[in-house]
């Protein structure tokens, strides 16, 4: 199969097009998608291409656009929105939550809401407290909302596809460090990742590291250098924080025995939380230590450059933390 | 306040006389129901003293537009024509309700009617009527929303949000706002720096449709008539509706008890009072067709009650059900 090698943000918009292309009723909403060219330019060109019905610009109205998408997408639409970083998702939590996860449930199956909400997530260059969240976990707590967060081209590409044919609603985040970075993408028009598939990024038979989105390349970082001293990594990559595929992670344990979670969240009640509670529901017989956890520090992120980067997980870190559970 | 342009045959207000009859005796039972602790739970909100608003404005719809509520919302859902028995199942959490005892008094819906849905989070269902009525634009259909809210749901973040858009989509939806001169507690002068709520239309560049008489159901389907007939033609619309609940914020409203006199004010002109007399002043013997009304809605609330007692509880399948669309590739 051909590819191309494209950075995250052009195989995401490779799979816009061509979603687009390929179902009249798919369209984009949001603040700057259209005149703007898109703030993360995942939309560059497609006001010119599809013009102002399927390219819409919102005004700053964070609760209409996702409360506008889960009605559009109830009444037979398939709308993508864009909230234009995930730090003002929190102003649309409750049609997200309220309405996108609820409605399928509590109207007994009559509706669906196949919708996508995609929101560019991630701290980095001193965005500051307000601007720096990667709160992925706490929209992944509810039911009826899936929640994405790829972490390389490919998987970006095949992802929002199959976020965009799926009939549920989807949270997609995308890592705006990540956007720029290149890696091979297939050209397939129907490459799908399944919804709620996990990928082994690297095998290994010492420490099982489960990371999403960005951790993937510190995990993959700090793998490469632990193998010289002899330390192999199992480096799974959840891709979906919901549904979560919990299987390759507790086959992987029991084949290692320790674990260490990779996340760019907070720690309280985060990922890592989630998986360390259900490895030892379910593998408590194989643990060989305590799941460790490398997340960011449990404080708001701050302006100056030396104490940010203090807070946040690195390649480091996770080295740290594989050698404490060995 | 509308003028009147087509006279509304006498079948037609029958029929509205029957609608009307039919929310208030629905209601009437809910509330009896709920003291026998037969309907049970904490949220009931009923919509006695509504009825004229809501069946006024549905009537001024064609079958393949839309409606949209808040939790307010078993009129609404009777008005548009959805059966009673699984109406009165929901509340009473039976497998057989509209949403199979899943949603409660708060959440009906039918989507075979496009009535889609009372929703709980006040201003929630906002932007999903914006939703809605894109799709009808997107595909080029005449379809309109009527969207109903309380005059409280005009003070929070959906309403300008929601509106706003509607008005910069160029949307066909009619916002019609049912000021019951409450949300819960609150008197709209305490809530709103412009009580005049149709107002607020003005600040958004749409339609100021103005304000109706809510307890008159002549008068508000006239009104709601124009307000459809241009959102289908032209875009957004806000229409205010002055009316009254008879029954607290919710059953478990202790306070509504206070308000005995303006109550007694707002009695004096029932929906079925002022109904009546618009049929009684214009048709000669029409008093009998009424009482027999009145006894055939009586004995259809009767069987929906059965039906709903007589119905099973919802299953473990059916806690576990619906979480997610399972044949899910649209
Ligand atoms: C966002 C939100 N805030 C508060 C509430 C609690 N609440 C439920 S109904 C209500 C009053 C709403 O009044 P109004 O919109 O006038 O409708 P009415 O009950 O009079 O029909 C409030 C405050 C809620 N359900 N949702
Ligand atoms: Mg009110």
């Amino acid at each position: 199969m051909a590819e191309k090698n494209l950075p995250m943000r052009e195989a995401l918009r490779a799979a816009l097009h061509e979603e687009m292309v390929r179902d009249e009723r798919v369209f984009v909403m949001g603040e700057e998608v259209g005149a703007w060219q898109g703030t993360h330019r995942v939309t560059r060109g497609f006001l010119e291409e599809f013009g102002p019905k399927r390219v819409r610009d919102t005004p700053i109205s964070e609760m209409a656009i996702a409360g506008a998408a889960v009605g559009a997408a109830m009444a037979g639409l398939r709308p993508v929105a864009e909230i234009m970083t995930i730090n003002f998702a929190f102003l649309a939590f409750d049609a997200l939550i309220n309405h996108a996860a609820k409605i399928h449930y509590m109207f007994n199956g009559q509706f669906r809401v196949p919708m996508v909400l995609r929101a560019a997530t991630g701290w980095g260059n001193q965005a500051t407290a307000t601007h720096s969240h990667t709160p992925e976990p706490v929209f992944a707590h509810f039911p009826g909302l899936y929640v994405a967060m790829p972490s390389t081209p490919a998987d970006a590409k095949g992802m929002l596809k199959a976020a965009i044919r799926d009939d549920n609603p989807v949270l997609f985040s995308e890592v705006i460090a990540l956007y720029p970075k290149p890696g091979p993408v297939p050209d397939d028009p129907d490459f799908l990742i399944p919804i709620g598939k996990s990928d082994i990024k690297r095998e290994g038979d010492d420490v099982t590291i489960v990371t999403i989105g960005r951790g993937v390349e510190w995990s993959l970082q700090a793998a490469e250098s632990l193998a010289k001293e002899g330390i192999e990594c199992e480096v799974i990559d959840l891709r979906w924080l919901r549904p979560l595929d919990m299987e390759p992670v507790i086959e992987s344990f029991k084949k290692t025995n320790r674990c260490v979670v990779v996340e760019e969240c907070l720690p309280h009640f985060s990922l890592g939380s989630e998986i360390a509670a259900q490895i030892q529901e379910k593998a408590f017989d194989y643990m060989d230590a305590p799941v460790k956890r490398v997340s960011a520090m449990d404080v708001p992120l701050p302006y100056a450059r030396d104490i940010e980067l203090m807070a946040l997980p690195d390649t480091q870190k996770v080295i740290n933390a594989v050698k404490e559970v060995l | 306040m509308a003028t009147q342009k087509v006279k509304v045959d006498k079948a037609r207000l029958l029929d509205w006389y029957r609608q009307i009859v039919l929310i208030r005796e629905f209601e009437d039972r809910c509330d009896e129901l709920y003291r026998e602790k037969k309907i049970t739970g904490v949220y009931l909100h009923l919509y006695s003293g509504h009825e004229a608003t809501g069946v006024g404005a549905v009537a001024a719809l064609q079958e393949h537009d839309h409606v949209i509520t808040a939790y307010r919302d078993h009129g609404i859902a009777l008005a548009r024509g959805v059966d009673p028995n699984p109406l009165m199942a929901e509340m009473m959490g039976k497998r057989t309700g509209v949403s199979g005892g899943k949603g409660g008094s708060m959440h009906l819906a039918s989507r075979e009617h496009n009535f889609w849905g009372g929703y709980a989070i006040v201003g929630g269902h906002l932007p999903l009527a914006a939703g809605i009525a894109l799709e009808s634009r997107y595909n080029n259909k005449d379809a309109v929303v009527l969207c109903f809210l309380g005059d409280g749901a005009t003070n929070n973040g959906y309403f300008h949000e929601a509106v706003n858009l509607s008005a910069v989509w160029d949307l066909p939806v009619v916002w019609l706002i049912e000021n019951n001169l409450y949300g819960m507690g609150t008197p709209v002068e305490v809530a709103s720096g412009q009580p005049e709520l149709h107002k607020r239309a003005i600040a958004y560049g749409i339609k100021d449709a103005g304000r109706v008489d809510g307890q008159n159901v002549v008068e508000v389907y006239e009104a709601a008539s124009e307000a459809v007939e241009y959102a289908r033609k032209n875009g957004p619309v806000l229409l205010e509706a002055i009316t009254f609940r008879y029954k607290g914020h919710g059953v478990s409203d202790r306070a509504y008890s206070e308000r005995v006199e303006e109550l007694a004010q707002w009695q004096a002109r029932d929906p079925i009072i002022v109904t009546r007399e618009i049929l009684t002043g214009r048709f000669k013997n029409v008093e009998a067709e009424l009482d027999k009304i009145d006894a055939e809605v009586k004995t259809i609330i009767d069987r929906a009650v059965e039906y709903a007692e007589n119905s099973p509880a919802p299953t473990y399948e059916d806690l576990i059900r619906n979480v997610y669309v399972e044949d899910a590739n649209g």
